[in-house]
Protein backbone atom coordinates (compact mmCIF):
# COMPACT_ATOMS: atom_id res chain seq x y z
CA UNK A 1 0.00 0.00 0.00
CA UNK A 2 0.76 3.64 -0.61
CA UNK A 3 1.55 5.36 2.77
CA UNK A 4 2.26 8.61 3.97
CA UNK A 5 3.75 10.33 6.07
CA UNK A 6 4.65 9.53 10.15
CA UNK A 7 1.55 11.75 10.92
CA UNK A 8 -1.01 10.39 8.93
CA UNK A 9 -0.25 6.61 9.54
CA UNK A 10 -0.38 7.94 13.03
CA UNK A 11 -3.59 9.64 12.42
CA UNK A 12 -5.36 6.71 9.98
CA UNK A 13 -3.88 3.74 11.83
CA UNK A 14 -2.38 3.59 14.57
CA UNK A 15 -4.48 5.73 16.86
CA UNK A 16 -7.95 4.46 15.31
CA UNK A 17 -6.96 0.38 15.91
CA UNK A 18 -5.32 1.49 19.51
CA UNK A 19 -9.09 2.66 20.16
CA UNK A 20 -10.69 -0.21 18.84
CA UNK A 21 -8.59 -2.52 20.85
CA UNK A 22 -8.94 -1.14 23.75
CA UNK A 23 -12.56 -1.09 23.69
CA UNK A 24 -13.13 -4.59 22.43
CA UNK A 25 -10.53 -5.96 25.73
CA UNK A 26 -11.45 -3.18 28.16
CA UNK A 27 -14.22 -5.65 29.23
CA UNK A 28 -11.76 -8.51 29.95
CA UNK A 29 -9.54 -6.29 32.08
CA UNK A 30 -12.36 -5.24 33.96
CA UNK A 31 -13.34 -8.91 34.93
CA UNK A 32 -9.62 -9.69 35.71
CA UNK A 33 -9.31 -6.28 38.02
CA UNK A 34 -12.74 -7.27 39.26
CA UNK A 35 -11.70 -10.78 40.17
CA UNK A 36 -8.41 -9.70 42.06
CA UNK A 37 -10.22 -6.81 44.04
CA UNK A 38 -11.25 -7.05 47.69
CA UNK A 39 -14.38 -6.66 48.59
CA UNK A 40 -14.11 -3.26 50.66
CA UNK A 41 -12.44 -1.66 47.29
CA UNK A 42 -14.88 -3.17 44.65
CA UNK A 43 -18.14 -1.20 46.71
CA UNK A 44 -16.32 2.19 47.15
CA UNK A 45 -17.77 5.36 45.81
CA UNK A 46 -15.70 7.22 43.41
CA UNK A 47 -15.06 10.37 45.33
CA UNK A 48 -12.77 8.32 47.78
CA UNK A 49 -9.23 9.63 47.86
CA UNK A 50 -6.96 6.90 46.60
CA UNK A 51 -9.63 5.82 44.29
CA UNK A 52 -7.53 3.37 41.83
CA UNK A 53 -9.81 1.64 39.93
CA UNK A 54 -7.62 0.50 36.97
CA UNK A 55 -5.64 -1.78 39.17
CA UNK A 56 -5.91 -2.90 42.73
CA UNK A 57 -3.01 -2.51 45.72
CA UNK A 58 -4.21 -5.55 47.47
CA UNK A 59 -4.96 -8.29 45.07
CA UNK A 60 -7.12 -11.46 47.01
CA UNK A 61 -8.62 -14.54 45.77
CA UNK A 62 -11.14 -14.90 48.07
CA UNK A 63 -13.55 -14.86 45.30
CA UNK A 64 -12.12 -17.39 43.63
CA UNK A 65 -11.94 -19.56 46.80
CA UNK A 66 -15.98 -18.75 47.06
CA UNK A 67 -16.54 -19.99 43.92
CA UNK A 68 -15.16 -23.35 44.50
CA UNK A 69 -16.12 -24.12 48.34
CA UNK A 70 -19.35 -22.18 48.49
CA UNK A 71 -20.75 -22.68 44.97
CA UNK A 72 -21.24 -25.67 42.38
CA UNK A 73 -18.83 -23.87 39.93
CA UNK A 74 -16.75 -26.75 39.38
CA UNK A 75 -19.58 -29.62 38.79
CA UNK A 76 -20.79 -26.66 36.13
CA UNK A 77 -17.28 -26.84 34.28
CA UNK A 78 -17.24 -30.38 34.19
CA UNK A 79 -20.66 -30.56 32.86
CA UNK A 80 -20.12 -27.92 30.14
CA UNK A 81 -16.58 -29.93 29.47
CA UNK A 82 -18.82 -32.87 29.03
CA UNK A 83 -21.35 -31.76 26.92
CA UNK A 84 -19.27 -29.74 24.56
CA UNK A 85 -16.74 -32.47 23.86
CA UNK A 86 -19.55 -35.05 23.62
CA UNK A 87 -21.98 -32.86 21.43
CA UNK A 88 -19.09 -32.14 19.68
CA UNK A 89 -17.30 -36.02 19.08
CA UNK A 90 -21.23 -36.33 17.51
CA UNK A 91 -21.47 -33.71 15.27
CA UNK A 92 -18.43 -34.37 13.61
CA UNK A 93 -19.05 -37.90 13.11
CA UNK A 94 -21.91 -36.55 11.57
CA UNK A 95 -20.86 -33.69 9.46
CA UNK A 96 -17.90 -36.00 8.05
CA UNK A 97 -20.57 -38.45 6.95
CA UNK A 98 -23.32 -36.48 5.63
CA UNK A 99 -20.41 -33.64 4.22
CA UNK A 100 -18.46 -36.63 2.55
CA UNK A 101 -21.85 -38.22 0.72
CA UNK A 102 -23.03 -34.38 0.05
CA UNK A 103 -20.10 -33.24 -1.91
CA UNK A 104 -18.31 -36.90 -3.45
CA UNK A 105 -21.34 -39.03 -4.04
CA UNK A 106 -23.91 -38.17 -7.22
CA UNK A 107 -27.86 -39.34 -5.86
CA UNK A 108 -31.06 -37.88 -6.58
CA UNK A 109 -31.88 -35.97 -3.37
CA UNK A 110 -28.32 -34.16 -3.18
CA UNK A 111 -29.37 -30.80 -3.50
CA UNK A 112 -32.40 -30.63 -2.32
CA UNK A 113 -30.76 -32.37 0.93
CA UNK A 114 -27.73 -29.93 1.28
CA UNK A 115 -29.95 -27.19 1.11
CA UNK A 116 -32.46 -28.24 3.57
CA UNK A 117 -29.21 -28.77 5.88
CA UNK A 118 -27.92 -25.27 5.33
CA UNK A 119 -31.27 -23.96 6.37
CA UNK A 120 -31.40 -25.32 9.56
CA UNK A 121 -28.02 -24.11 10.08
CA UNK A 122 -29.67 -20.67 9.97
CA UNK A 123 -32.63 -21.34 12.21
CA UNK A 124 -32.07 -19.62 15.24
CA UNK A 125 -32.27 -21.89 19.29
CA UNK A 126 -34.50 -19.22 20.27
CA UNK A 127 -37.23 -20.00 17.12
CA UNK A 128 -37.99 -23.60 18.84
CA UNK A 129 -36.98 -23.58 22.27
CA UNK A 130 -40.53 -23.90 23.75
CA UNK A 131 -41.88 -26.80 21.56
CA UNK A 132 -38.07 -28.51 21.91
CA UNK A 133 -38.59 -28.07 25.84
CA UNK A 134 -41.74 -30.29 25.84
CA UNK A 135 -40.23 -32.91 23.54
CA UNK A 136 -37.47 -32.65 25.70
CA UNK A 137 -40.03 -33.32 29.18
CA UNK A 138 -41.47 -36.10 26.40
CA UNK A 139 -38.65 -38.03 26.37
CA UNK A 140 -37.72 -37.79 29.80
CA UNK A 141 -34.37 -36.16 28.72
CA UNK A 142 -35.33 -32.88 31.00
CA UNK A 143 -32.32 -32.16 33.28
CA UNK A 144 -29.95 -34.20 32.11
CA UNK A 145 -26.46 -33.98 30.37
CA UNK A 146 -28.23 -35.86 27.20
CA UNK A 147 -30.71 -32.93 26.60
CA UNK A 148 -28.13 -30.35 25.85
CA UNK A 149 -25.60 -33.31 23.99
CA UNK A 150 -29.16 -34.12 21.96
CA UNK A 151 -29.89 -31.23 20.61
CA UNK A 152 -26.63 -29.12 20.50
CA UNK A 153 -25.77 -30.96 17.12
CA UNK A 154 -28.81 -29.50 15.75
CA UNK A 155 -26.79 -26.21 14.90
CA UNK A 156 -23.15 -27.83 15.40
CA UNK A 157 -24.03 -30.80 12.05
CA UNK A 158 -25.50 -28.24 9.74
CA UNK A 159 -22.40 -25.95 10.47
CA UNK A 160 -19.97 -29.53 10.47
CA UNK A 161 -21.34 -30.61 7.35
CA UNK A 162 -21.29 -27.78 5.72
CA UNK A 163 -17.01 -26.87 6.53
CA UNK A 164 -16.32 -30.19 5.31
CA UNK A 165 -18.73 -30.52 2.19
CA UNK A 166 -15.81 -27.43 1.54
CA UNK A 167 -13.13 -29.40 2.26
CA UNK A 168 -14.38 -32.62 0.61
CA UNK A 169 -14.87 -30.38 -2.73
CA UNK A 170 -11.64 -29.36 -3.15
CA UNK A 171 -9.79 -33.01 -3.15
CA UNK A 172 -9.35 -34.80 -6.36
CA UNK A 173 -11.27 -37.36 -7.40
CA UNK A 174 -8.62 -39.22 -9.11
CA UNK A 175 -7.02 -39.42 -5.57
CA UNK A 176 -10.33 -41.80 -4.78
CA UNK A 177 -10.34 -43.50 -8.25
CA UNK A 178 -6.75 -44.49 -7.51
CA UNK A 179 -7.46 -46.47 -4.08
CA UNK A 180 -10.30 -48.07 -5.86
CA UNK A 181 -8.65 -49.39 -8.87
CA UNK A 182 -6.03 -50.80 -5.99
CA UNK A 183 -9.44 -53.17 -4.51
CA UNK A 184 -10.62 -50.42 -2.10
CA UNK A 185 -14.00 -50.46 -1.24
CA UNK A 186 -15.89 -47.51 -1.16
CA UNK A 187 -15.87 -47.19 2.63
CA UNK A 188 -12.11 -47.76 2.77
CA UNK A 189 -11.63 -44.76 0.50
CA UNK A 190 -13.21 -42.73 2.06
CA UNK A 191 -12.00 -43.58 5.57
CA UNK A 192 -8.22 -44.15 4.50
CA UNK A 193 -7.67 -41.92 1.63
CA UNK A 194 -10.14 -38.76 2.10
CA UNK A 195 -10.52 -38.25 5.58
CA UNK A 196 -6.81 -37.93 6.65
CA UNK A 197 -6.93 -35.66 3.88
CA UNK A 198 -9.33 -33.55 5.33
CA UNK A 199 -7.66 -33.39 8.90
CA UNK A 200 -7.33 -29.95 9.33
CA UNK A 201 -11.25 -29.26 8.23
CA UNK A 202 -11.74 -31.30 10.44
CA UNK A 203 -10.04 -29.69 13.34
CA UNK A 204 -11.66 -26.41 12.20
CA UNK A 205 -15.02 -27.83 12.04
CA UNK A 206 -14.22 -29.56 15.86
CA UNK A 207 -12.91 -26.66 17.23
CA UNK A 208 -15.64 -24.06 16.45
CA UNK A 209 -18.31 -26.80 17.54
CA UNK A 210 -16.26 -26.96 20.47
CA UNK A 211 -17.05 -23.24 21.18
CA UNK A 212 -20.45 -23.21 20.48
CA UNK A 213 -21.22 -25.91 22.30
CA UNK A 214 -19.27 -24.27 25.57
CA UNK A 215 -21.37 -20.93 24.50
CA UNK A 216 -24.62 -22.10 24.01
CA UNK A 217 -27.24 -20.87 26.38
CA UNK A 218 -30.91 -20.82 25.89
CA UNK A 219 -31.13 -24.19 25.40
CA UNK A 220 -29.54 -24.82 29.18
CA UNK A 221 -31.84 -22.72 30.97
CA UNK A 222 -35.01 -23.84 29.59
CA UNK A 223 -34.11 -27.88 29.58
CA UNK A 224 -31.52 -27.82 32.73
CA UNK A 225 -32.99 -26.36 36.37
CA UNK A 226 -30.92 -28.62 38.90
CA UNK A 227 -27.96 -26.56 40.22
CA UNK A 228 -25.66 -29.59 40.09
CA UNK A 229 -26.98 -29.96 36.00
CA UNK A 230 -26.33 -26.88 34.73
CA UNK A 231 -23.63 -25.31 32.53
CA UNK A 232 -21.26 -22.82 33.34
CA UNK A 233 -22.90 -19.65 31.54
CA UNK A 234 -26.30 -20.37 33.48
CA UNK A 235 -24.94 -21.57 36.76
CA UNK A 236 -22.91 -17.83 36.78
CA UNK A 237 -26.45 -16.55 35.72
CA UNK A 238 -28.63 -18.20 38.21
CA UNK A 239 -27.18 -19.05 40.99
CA UNK A 240 -24.75 -16.09 41.78
CA UNK A 241 -27.14 -13.42 42.42
CA UNK A 242 -29.23 -14.34 45.45
CA UNK A 243 -32.41 -12.00 44.88
CA UNK A 244 -31.48 -8.65 43.51
CA UNK A 245 -28.05 -8.57 45.29
CA UNK A 246 -25.38 -9.05 42.57
CA UNK A 247 -22.02 -10.60 44.18
CA UNK A 248 -19.81 -8.74 41.64
CA UNK A 249 -16.24 -10.63 42.82
CA UNK A 250 -17.45 -14.02 42.71
CA UNK A 251 -19.82 -13.29 39.04
CA UNK A 252 -16.56 -11.18 37.41
CA UNK A 253 -14.41 -14.60 39.01
CA UNK A 254 -16.69 -17.10 37.27
CA UNK A 255 -17.47 -15.27 34.47
CA UNK A 256 -13.42 -15.47 34.10
CA UNK A 257 -12.45 -18.54 34.79
CA UNK A 258 -15.99 -20.12 32.72
CA UNK A 259 -14.02 -18.37 29.92
CA UNK A 260 -10.17 -19.45 30.17
CA UNK A 261 -11.06 -22.98 28.95
CA UNK A 262 -12.17 -21.60 25.63
CA UNK A 263 -9.80 -18.91 25.18
CA UNK A 264 -6.95 -21.64 26.18
CA UNK A 265 -8.68 -23.70 23.03
CA UNK A 266 -8.73 -20.53 20.90
CA UNK A 267 -5.28 -19.80 21.72
CA UNK A 268 -3.93 -22.76 20.57
CA UNK A 269 -5.76 -23.05 17.63
CA UNK A 270 -6.44 -19.21 16.55
CA UNK A 271 -5.55 -20.03 12.63
CA UNK A 272 -8.12 -22.98 12.68
CA UNK A 273 -10.62 -21.11 14.58
CA UNK A 274 -10.34 -18.09 11.67
CA UNK A 275 -11.00 -20.81 8.99
CA UNK A 276 -13.73 -22.31 10.44
CA UNK A 277 -14.92 -18.76 10.90
CA UNK A 278 -14.50 -17.77 7.32
CA UNK A 279 -15.43 -21.31 5.95
CA UNK A 280 -18.86 -20.90 7.49
CA UNK A 281 -19.43 -18.07 6.17
CA UNK A 282 -18.24 -18.59 2.80
CA UNK A 283 -21.27 -20.95 2.18
CA UNK B 1 -17.36 -49.11 9.68
CA UNK B 2 -14.65 -51.54 8.15
CA UNK B 3 -15.13 -54.96 7.93
CA UNK B 4 -13.33 -56.84 10.58
CA UNK B 5 -10.83 -59.49 9.60
CA UNK B 6 -12.15 -62.96 10.08
CA UNK B 7 -15.81 -62.23 10.46
CA UNK B 8 -17.34 -61.72 6.94
CA UNK B 9 -19.61 -58.88 6.33
CA UNK B 10 -22.83 -60.06 4.54
CA UNK B 11 -22.84 -59.72 0.85
CA UNK B 12 -26.13 -57.53 1.26
CA UNK B 13 -24.39 -54.79 3.14
CA UNK B 14 -21.13 -54.89 0.85
CA UNK B 15 -23.80 -54.27 -1.72
CA UNK B 16 -25.36 -51.26 -0.38
CA UNK B 17 -22.15 -49.83 0.62
CA UNK B 18 -20.87 -50.48 -3.00
CA UNK B 19 -23.75 -48.34 -4.39
CA UNK B 20 -23.25 -44.61 -4.85
CA UNK B 21 -26.88 -43.93 -3.90
CA UNK B 22 -27.79 -46.65 -0.81
CA UNK B 23 -24.26 -45.29 0.50
CA UNK B 24 -25.10 -41.21 0.33
CA UNK B 25 -28.38 -42.08 2.08
CA UNK B 26 -26.89 -44.63 4.70
CA UNK B 27 -23.79 -42.08 5.87
CA UNK B 28 -26.81 -39.35 5.85
CA UNK B 29 -29.07 -41.16 7.85
CA UNK B 30 -27.72 -40.38 11.61
CA UNK B 31 -27.64 -36.49 10.28
CA UNK B 32 -31.59 -36.64 8.71
CA UNK B 33 -32.49 -37.99 11.93
CA UNK B 34 -30.80 -36.06 14.29
CA UNK B 35 -32.72 -33.34 12.62
CA UNK B 36 -35.73 -34.85 12.19
CA UNK B 37 -36.35 -35.29 15.54
CA UNK B 38 -34.57 -32.03 17.22
CA UNK B 39 -35.70 -29.51 14.48
CA UNK B 40 -38.75 -30.54 12.18
CA UNK B 41 -40.63 -32.09 14.86
CA UNK B 42 -40.56 -29.22 17.20
CA UNK B 43 -41.28 -26.67 14.06
CA UNK B 44 -44.38 -28.92 13.79
CA UNK B 45 -45.27 -28.70 17.56
CA UNK B 46 -44.14 -25.67 17.61
CA UNK B 47 -47.04 -24.55 14.47
CA UNK B 48 -49.59 -26.59 16.64
CA UNK B 49 -48.78 -25.12 19.65
CA UNK B 50 -49.44 -21.48 18.62
CA UNK B 51 -52.53 -22.45 17.16
CA UNK B 52 -53.83 -24.30 20.22
CA UNK B 53 -54.30 -23.93 23.84
CA UNK B 54 -51.73 -25.46 25.83
CA UNK B 55 -50.03 -24.27 29.02
CA UNK B 56 -48.07 -26.24 31.42
CA UNK B 57 -49.20 -29.58 32.06
CA UNK B 58 -52.33 -28.82 30.19
CA UNK B 59 -53.10 -30.62 26.34
CA UNK B 60 -54.67 -27.76 24.32
CA UNK B 61 -56.97 -27.47 21.76
CA UNK B 62 -57.25 -25.90 18.45
CA UNK B 63 -57.99 -22.09 18.89
CA UNK B 64 -56.72 -20.95 15.46
CA UNK B 65 -55.19 -17.88 15.42
CA UNK B 66 -56.64 -16.36 19.44
CA UNK B 67 -52.78 -16.77 19.95
CA UNK B 68 -51.50 -14.48 17.69
CA UNK B 69 -54.46 -12.13 17.86
CA UNK B 70 -53.80 -11.68 21.65
CA UNK B 71 -50.18 -11.00 21.04
CA UNK B 72 -51.39 -8.70 18.47
CA UNK B 73 -53.49 -6.81 20.84
CA UNK B 74 -50.59 -7.05 23.85
CA UNK B 75 -48.81 -3.75 23.97
CA UNK B 76 -45.58 -5.27 25.38
CA UNK B 77 -45.57 -8.18 22.15
CA UNK B 78 -45.96 -4.72 20.19
CA UNK B 79 -43.30 -2.66 21.78
CA UNK B 80 -40.68 -5.56 21.49
CA UNK B 81 -41.49 -6.19 18.00
CA UNK B 82 -40.35 -2.52 17.25
CA UNK B 83 -37.24 -3.27 19.66
CA UNK B 84 -36.40 -5.95 17.40
CA UNK B 85 -36.25 -4.32 14.37
CA UNK B 86 -34.95 -1.23 15.62
CA UNK B 87 -31.95 -3.38 17.22
CA UNK B 88 -31.66 -5.31 14.48
CA UNK B 89 -31.28 -2.40 11.83
CA UNK B 90 -29.27 0.11 14.14
CA UNK B 91 -26.56 -2.81 15.36
CA UNK B 92 -26.34 -3.97 12.04
CA UNK B 93 -25.29 -0.63 10.57
CA UNK B 94 -22.51 -0.06 13.42
CA UNK B 95 -20.79 -3.46 12.99
CA UNK B 96 -20.78 -3.60 9.33
CA UNK B 97 -19.25 0.08 9.34
CA UNK B 98 -16.92 -0.18 12.48
CA UNK B 99 -16.46 -4.29 11.14
CA UNK B 100 -15.00 -2.89 7.79
CA UNK B 101 -12.88 -0.17 9.14
CA UNK B 102 -11.33 -2.88 11.39
CA UNK B 103 -11.01 -5.12 8.67
CA UNK B 104 -9.09 -2.67 6.65
CA UNK B 105 -6.67 -1.45 9.47
CA UNK B 106 -6.02 -4.74 10.39
CA UNK B 107 -5.48 -5.98 6.48
CA UNK B 108 -2.33 -3.34 6.79
CA UNK B 109 1.17 -4.69 7.33
CA UNK B 110 2.44 -4.20 10.95
CA UNK B 111 4.33 -5.34 14.09
CA UNK B 112 2.10 -7.73 16.34
CA UNK B 113 -0.61 -8.51 13.02
CA UNK B 114 -1.21 -11.74 14.01
CA UNK B 115 -1.46 -11.36 17.77
CA UNK B 116 -3.37 -8.15 17.48
CA UNK B 117 -5.77 -10.15 14.90
CA UNK B 118 -5.88 -13.23 17.48
CA UNK B 119 -6.95 -10.94 20.39
CA UNK B 120 -9.56 -9.08 18.34
CA UNK B 121 -11.68 -12.01 18.29
CA UNK B 122 -11.82 -12.66 22.10
CA UNK B 123 -15.19 -10.94 22.08
CA UNK B 124 -17.22 -13.18 19.65
CA UNK B 125 -15.22 -16.52 21.19
CA UNK B 126 -16.08 -15.81 24.93
CA UNK B 127 -19.15 -17.15 26.05
CA UNK B 128 -21.56 -14.12 25.34
CA UNK B 129 -23.47 -14.41 28.61
CA UNK B 130 -20.17 -14.40 30.67
CA UNK B 131 -18.75 -11.18 28.60
CA UNK B 132 -22.12 -9.74 29.15
CA UNK B 133 -21.96 -9.76 33.09
CA UNK B 134 -18.73 -7.95 32.42
CA UNK B 135 -21.15 -5.30 30.68
CA UNK B 136 -23.30 -5.18 33.30
CA UNK B 137 -21.17 -4.17 36.03
CA UNK B 138 -19.82 -1.76 33.38
CA UNK B 139 -23.08 -0.41 33.54
CA UNK B 140 -23.29 -0.58 37.50
CA UNK B 141 -26.17 2.51 38.47
CA UNK B 142 -23.36 3.04 41.80
CA UNK B 143 -19.79 1.48 41.00
CA UNK B 144 -19.95 2.32 36.85
CA UNK B 145 -16.27 2.52 35.69
CA UNK B 146 -17.85 4.11 32.51
CA UNK B 147 -19.75 6.89 34.42
CA UNK B 148 -16.70 7.35 36.28
CA UNK B 149 -14.18 7.58 33.14
CA UNK B 150 -16.57 9.93 31.85
CA UNK B 151 -16.89 12.25 35.02
CA UNK B 152 -13.14 12.16 35.08
CA UNK B 153 -12.93 13.36 31.85
CA UNK B 154 -15.30 16.36 32.85
CA UNK B 155 -17.79 14.86 29.90
CA UNK B 156 -20.83 14.47 32.65
CA UNK B 157 -21.85 16.00 36.01
CA UNK B 158 -24.69 13.31 36.91
CA UNK B 159 -24.63 9.47 36.93
CA UNK B 160 -26.07 8.04 33.35
CA UNK B 161 -28.60 5.30 34.45
CA UNK B 162 -27.33 3.17 31.99
CA UNK B 163 -29.72 0.37 32.72
CA UNK B 164 -32.60 1.97 34.14
CA UNK B 165 -33.88 4.12 31.40
CA UNK B 166 -36.02 2.39 28.91
CA UNK B 167 -34.32 4.62 26.24
CA UNK B 168 -31.19 4.36 27.01
CA UNK B 169 -31.41 1.14 28.12
CA UNK B 170 -32.13 -0.13 24.70
CA UNK B 171 -29.08 1.33 23.64
CA UNK B 172 -26.66 -0.38 26.09
CA UNK B 173 -28.08 -3.47 24.84
CA UNK B 174 -27.26 -2.15 21.38
CA UNK B 175 -23.47 -1.03 22.38
CA UNK B 176 -22.99 -4.44 23.93
CA UNK B 177 -24.33 -6.50 20.44
CA UNK B 178 -22.16 -4.36 18.23
CA UNK B 179 -19.15 -5.13 20.96
CA UNK B 180 -19.68 -8.41 20.70
CA UNK B 181 -20.83 -8.29 16.66
CA UNK B 182 -17.98 -6.12 15.20
CA UNK B 183 -15.10 -8.69 15.49
CA UNK B 184 -16.81 -11.22 13.84
CA UNK B 185 -17.58 -9.04 10.87
CA UNK B 186 -14.27 -8.06 10.84
CA UNK B 187 -12.35 -11.07 10.48
CA UNK B 188 -15.06 -12.26 8.17
CA UNK B 189 -14.33 -9.59 5.96
CA UNK B 190 -10.63 -9.40 6.67
CA UNK B 191 -10.80 -12.54 4.65
CA UNK B 192 -12.55 -11.09 1.64
CA UNK B 193 -9.96 -8.50 1.67
CA UNK B 194 -7.35 -10.61 1.45
CA UNK B 195 -8.07 -12.01 -1.88
CA UNK B 196 -8.22 -8.87 -3.62
CA UNK B 197 -4.95 -8.53 -4.91
CA UNK B 198 -3.25 -5.53 -4.04
CA UNK B 199 -2.12 -4.66 -7.79
CA UNK B 200 -5.69 -3.35 -8.20
CA UNK B 201 -4.86 -0.83 -5.51
CA UNK B 202 -1.27 0.27 -6.98
CA UNK B 203 -3.50 0.20 -10.31
CA UNK B 204 -6.00 2.78 -8.98
CA UNK B 205 -3.70 4.84 -7.36
CA UNK B 206 -0.99 5.27 -9.86
CA UNK B 207 -4.68 6.42 -11.77
CA UNK B 208 -5.38 9.16 -9.10
CA UNK B 209 -7.49 8.14 -7.07
CA UNK B 210 -7.10 8.77 -3.57
CA UNK B 211 -7.69 6.09 -0.92
CA UNK B 212 -11.45 7.18 -0.05
CA UNK B 213 -12.01 6.03 -3.93
CA UNK B 214 -10.06 3.64 -4.15
CA UNK B 215 -11.84 2.09 -1.32
CA UNK B 216 -15.20 2.87 -3.23
CA UNK B 217 -14.14 2.32 -6.57
CA UNK B 218 -12.03 -1.08 -5.99
CA UNK B 219 -12.34 -3.16 -2.20
CA UNK B 220 -16.28 -2.32 -2.11
CA UNK B 221 -17.74 -3.81 -5.05
CA UNK B 222 -15.21 -7.05 -4.63
CA UNK B 223 -16.17 -7.16 -1.04
CA UNK B 224 -19.88 -7.15 -1.97
CA UNK B 225 -20.54 -10.91 -1.75
CA UNK B 226 -18.35 -11.59 1.77
CA UNK B 227 -19.92 -8.85 3.45
CA UNK B 228 -23.85 -9.60 1.86
CA UNK B 229 -23.39 -13.26 3.49
CA UNK B 230 -21.98 -11.96 6.55
CA UNK B 231 -24.93 -9.74 6.97
CA UNK B 232 -27.84 -11.69 6.20
CA UNK B 233 -25.84 -14.58 8.73
CA UNK B 234 -25.87 -11.47 11.31
CA UNK B 235 -28.60 -10.02 10.66
CA UNK B 236 -30.74 -13.63 11.74
CA UNK B 237 -28.66 -13.83 14.89
CA UNK B 238 -29.45 -10.52 15.74
CA UNK B 239 -32.88 -10.59 14.80
CA UNK B 240 -32.92 -14.21 17.46
CA UNK B 241 -30.98 -12.60 20.05
CA UNK B 242 -31.78 -13.36 23.56
CA UNK B 243 -28.92 -13.84 25.77
CA UNK B 244 -28.20 -10.03 25.81
CA UNK B 245 -31.20 -8.84 26.48
CA UNK B 246 -31.67 -11.75 29.24
CA UNK B 247 -28.75 -11.02 31.24
CA UNK B 248 -28.11 -6.66 30.81
CA UNK B 249 -32.13 -5.86 31.39
CA UNK B 250 -34.14 -8.88 31.95
CA UNK B 251 -36.60 -7.09 29.20
CA UNK B 252 -37.10 -3.96 31.99
CA UNK B 253 -37.19 -1.50 32.86
CA UNK B 254 -40.87 -2.20 32.84
CA UNK B 255 -41.22 -4.55 30.00
CA UNK B 256 -39.54 -1.54 27.55
CA UNK B 257 -36.29 -3.71 26.48
CA UNK B 258 -38.03 -6.98 25.45
CA UNK B 259 -37.56 -8.70 22.14
CA UNK B 260 -39.27 -11.43 20.42
CA UNK B 261 -37.50 -14.16 22.01
CA UNK B 262 -36.58 -12.58 25.47
CA UNK B 263 -40.75 -12.09 25.70
CA UNK B 264 -41.11 -15.99 24.58
CA UNK B 265 -39.54 -16.80 27.21
CA UNK B 266 -41.11 -14.68 29.70
CA UNK B 267 -44.63 -15.51 29.04
CA UNK B 268 -43.87 -19.42 27.69
CA UNK B 269 -41.19 -20.03 30.25
CA UNK B 270 -41.62 -18.07 32.99
CA UNK B 271 -45.75 -17.92 33.06
CA UNK B 272 -45.81 -21.33 31.91
CA UNK B 273 -48.37 -20.37 28.59
CA UNK B 274 -46.63 -22.47 26.02
CA UNK B 275 -49.01 -21.98 23.45
CA UNK B 276 -48.96 -18.18 23.52
CA UNK B 277 -45.17 -18.25 24.28
CA UNK B 278 -44.88 -20.31 20.88
CA UNK B 279 -47.02 -17.85 18.59
CA UNK B 280 -44.74 -14.87 19.98
CA UNK B 281 -41.23 -17.25 19.34
CA UNK B 282 -42.86 -18.47 15.62
CA UNK B 283 -43.87 -14.33 14.89
CA UNK B 284 -40.39 -14.38 14.13
CA UNK B 285 -40.49 -16.93 11.45
CA UNK B 286 -41.81 -14.68 8.31
CA UNK B 287 -38.95 -12.42 8.75
CA UNK B 288 -36.16 -15.00 9.16
CA UNK B 289 -37.80 -17.23 6.55
CA UNK B 290 -37.41 -14.05 4.03
CA UNK B 291 -33.66 -13.68 5.30
CA UNK B 292 -32.93 -17.24 4.67
CA UNK B 293 -34.97 -17.42 1.13
CA UNK B 294 -33.08 -13.94 0.31
CA UNK B 295 -29.43 -15.19 0.94
CA UNK B 296 -29.78 -19.15 -0.69
CA UNK B 297 -31.29 -16.86 -4.14
CA UNK B 298 -27.92 -14.78 -3.63
CA UNK B 299 -25.94 -17.71 -3.07
CA UNK B 300 -27.33 -19.25 -6.11
CA UNK B 301 -26.71 -16.26 -8.09
CA UNK B 302 -23.10 -16.11 -7.05
CA UNK B 303 -22.71 -19.16 -7.77
CA UNK B 304 -23.93 -19.35 -11.26
CA UNK B 305 -22.43 -16.06 -12.04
Amino acid sequence: MIEGGRGKRWAYFSCPLFVFIVALLFPFYWMLVTTFRPDGELYRPWNRPNYTPFWTTNPTLEHIYYLFRETLFSAWLWNTMFIAIVSTMISLFCGLLAGYALARLRFRLAGGLGTSIFVTYLVPPTLLFIPLADIIRTFRLADTPWALILTYPTFLIPFCTWLLMGYFKTIPKELEECARIDGASRVQAMVKIIFPIATPGILSAGIFAFTLSWNEFIYALVFINTPQQKTVPVGVVSELIRGDVFFWGPLMAGALLGSIPVALIYSFFVEHYVAGLTGSVKG
Amino acid sequence: MLPRPGTAPPALLNRLLEDERSLAYLLLTPTIVLLALFIAYPFVLGTWLAVSSTTVGVAGHFVGFKNFAKAWDDSIFRTAAFNTFLYTGVTTVFKLALGIWLAVLLNRHFYGKRLIRAFVLLPFIIPTVLSTFAWKWMFDPTFSVINWALWKLDLITMRINWLGDPYLSLASVMIVNVWRGVPFYAISLLAGLQTISPELHEAAAIDGANAWQRFWRVTWPLLLPVTMVVVLFSVIQTFADFQLVYVLTGGGPANATHLFATYAYQIGVGTGLLSEGAAISLAMFPVLFLVVVLQLWYIRRVETR
